[in-house]
């Protein structure tokens, strides 16, 4: 009986031990669980069908594929259109940035500005393709006022609307805001006294520019700049519904790998040029959190 | 010293107005634009605000009007049983876990939703057959799309209270874990939380991407479909939306002010 009683409760104690440190995990099951499903798997399936054969054979065929002449095209554009806009969104959000810091902290201008801003950063998509559609598209209020009023043609030189340059234009529509909201802490970091510093030992305002807040401003630009890349980079709904013909950049290619018919051989070229926009949109974001890190030194 | 401040302060004055006028040009030109388009047809207005009529008028657009609005209640819900009691009990009992419980709420911001969408198709075929292949499905795909949002509104109101002493408190007291979570951490976390639900209904309310692609209906993608036949009635609907964005994230901003200078009483 005494000896039943001494094996009995070292059990007991430990397998109460163990059910203890199981026993939270078991709270966090619905999440992983959701996110494996849903997030997790779907990533491999980009990643391991990159690899994979028609027969689902380890091949190399479809990142091969990736070279030939029009992925690397539609490749090239994406990177030229998310670079364009990002630097004009870039420079033309800092600069409206600026406006703001240097206006009154708690005014109505700034708050306005940034609440339109968190707004307009979102708005993507079909509903800005339209507003662009009905602001200079063919029969669009800007452009049939230039025609009746100026006699200028905008698209005498053919509709760019539905090509590059036009996806640049609308992409600048959501890029600026962006930065705006991403920059403006950066911006106000910089404090007045380092102005008057420099005054007082006779800086001139370029140098304060160039030698003192440019020098500050510079990572936290640069990653801002990153962030807007990776943004248009990763657009696809406004392109799609301005674009219906032909796919100039990658998200419009992969749009067509998932949607037409597949040809032989090719099954998984769709998931290679998906891992290809992965691949892209890590580095970059790599690079930003690298930028950040220096930012957040001073910024603190 | 005065005498240049005084200058600079004027130069500022005219590179603020300048960058204004012109930005502010380029930001309302289209949505002006759109109420012109749009008011073209005076049919297209009072047609829009008539339900019963538009339903019968464009009867893909009514039942993208309602699946999105579904689709966004749902995604809210969703999201908020999905995180917020794993987001308390991480805190609470396994800190060790908030890294990786980060990481994954953050990693759909660096794939791209057309990325995601290529790896959803084979899921979704499971997700057909266990469910059908109903548009409020949707809802699946598009509680992955909010996480990153939604993770760090709950995350920050968490932060900005204690919620170990709290639930020891309410432990001591002889409450259960569900207590301590429903009913002493949460009142604590509302704005945190009724942003995080803002900000799903927000992005839901204007997702294109995988529903078109999974060959689903919603909001966007009907008015997308409605540009084709009647483009006056696709731009009122945009505008409609764009404005029920705005006004949805413009309280939110409210939400977020009133939360800072409820913490800063100065």
């Amino acid at each position: 009986m005494a000896e039943v009683a001494t094996t009995a409760v070292p059990q007991r104690v430990a397998g109460r031990l163990r059910l203890r440190g199981a026993a939270p995990l078991a709270g966090t099951v619905p999440f992983f669980a959701y996110v494996a499903i849903f997030l997790v798997i779907p990533t491999l399936v980009v990643v391991i069908g990159a690899f994979a054969g028609d027969d689902g054979g380890l091949t190399f065929a479809n990142v091969k594929a990736l070279t030939s002449g029009y992925i690397m095209d539609a490749f090239g554009r994406s990177i030229l259109l998310s670079a364009v806009s990002a630097l004009v969104g870039a420079v033309l959000g800092a600069l409206l940035a600026y406006v703001l810091v240097t206006a009154k902290p708690r005014g109505l201008l700034r708050r306005v500005v940034t609440a339109a801003a968190g707004v307009l950063a979102q708005f993507g998509g079909v509903t800005l393709a339209f507003a662009f559609l009905a602001t200079i598209g063919l029969s669009g209020f800007v452009t049939v006022w230039l025609k009746d009023h100026l006699n200028v043609d905008l698209y005498a030189n053919g509709v760019w609307l539905f090509e590059l340059p036009g996806l640049i234009l609308v992409y600048t529509y959501f890029q600026i805001p962006l930065m705006v909201i991403v920059f403006l802490p950066a911006l106000d970091g910089i404090r007045p006294q380092w102005r008057e510093a420099a005054e007082s030992l006779g800086g001139t305002t370029w140098q304060y520019w160039t030698k003192v807040a440019g020098p500050l401003l510079a990572p936290a630009f640069l990653g801002s700049a990153l962030l807007l890349f990776a943004n248009s980079f990763s657009a696809y709904a406004t392109a799609a519904a301005l674009v219906s013909q032909g796919s100039p950049i990658i998200p419009l290619q992969i749009r067509g790998a998932l949607t037409s018919e597949v040809v032989l051989g090719q099954q998984n070229l769709g998931k290679a040029m998906a891992l290809g926009m992965v691949v892209v949109v890590a580095v970059v974001m790599g690079l930003y959190s690298l930028l950040e890190r220096r930012t957040a030194k001073w910024l603190a | 010293m005065a005498g240049v401040n005084a200058r600079r302060a004027r130069k500022q004055r005219v590179l603020r107005w300048a960058v204004l006028v012109v930005l502010g040009v380029f930001f309302l030109l289209p949505l002006a634009a759109m109420v012109e388009f749009s008011t073209r047809d005076a049919q297209t207005w009072p047609l829009l605000v008539n339900w019963p009529k538009l339903s019968g008028t464009y009867p893909d657009l009514a039942d993208g009007i309602v699946a999105s609005l579904e689709q966004a209640g749902l995604t809210a819900l969703l999201m908020l049983v999905l995180l917020v009691p794993t987001a308390i009990w991480v805190r609470l009992r396994l800190p060790r876990l908030r890294r990786l419980i980060e990481f994954l709420c953050l990693l759909p911001l660096t794939i791209p939703a057309i990325v995601l969408v290529v790896g959803l198709a084979p899921v979704y075929a499971w997700v057909v057959y266990f469910l059908g292949g109903s548009s409020l499905t949707l809802v699946f795909a598009y509680t992955i799309l909010v996480l990153p949002y939604a993770y760090r509104s709950i995350d920050a109101g968490l932060a900005a209270i204690d919620v170990k002493t709290l639930a020891e408190a309410a432990r001591s007291l002889g409450s259960g874990w569900t207590t301590v979570i429903v009913r002493v951490v949460l009142p604590n976390i509302r704005s945190a939380v009724l942003s995080a639900a803002f900000l799903s209904v927000a992005l839901v309310l204007g997702e294109f991407t995988i529903a078109s692609l999974l060959n689903r209906t919603n909001l966007q993608v009907s008015i997308e479909l409605l540009g084709k036949s009647s483009a006056g009635m696709s731009v009122a609907v945009s505008l409609t939306a764009l404005l029920l964005a705005f006004v949805l994230l413009l309280l939110l901003s409210l939400l977020a002010d009133r939360r800072k200078s409820i913490k800063e009483p100065a």
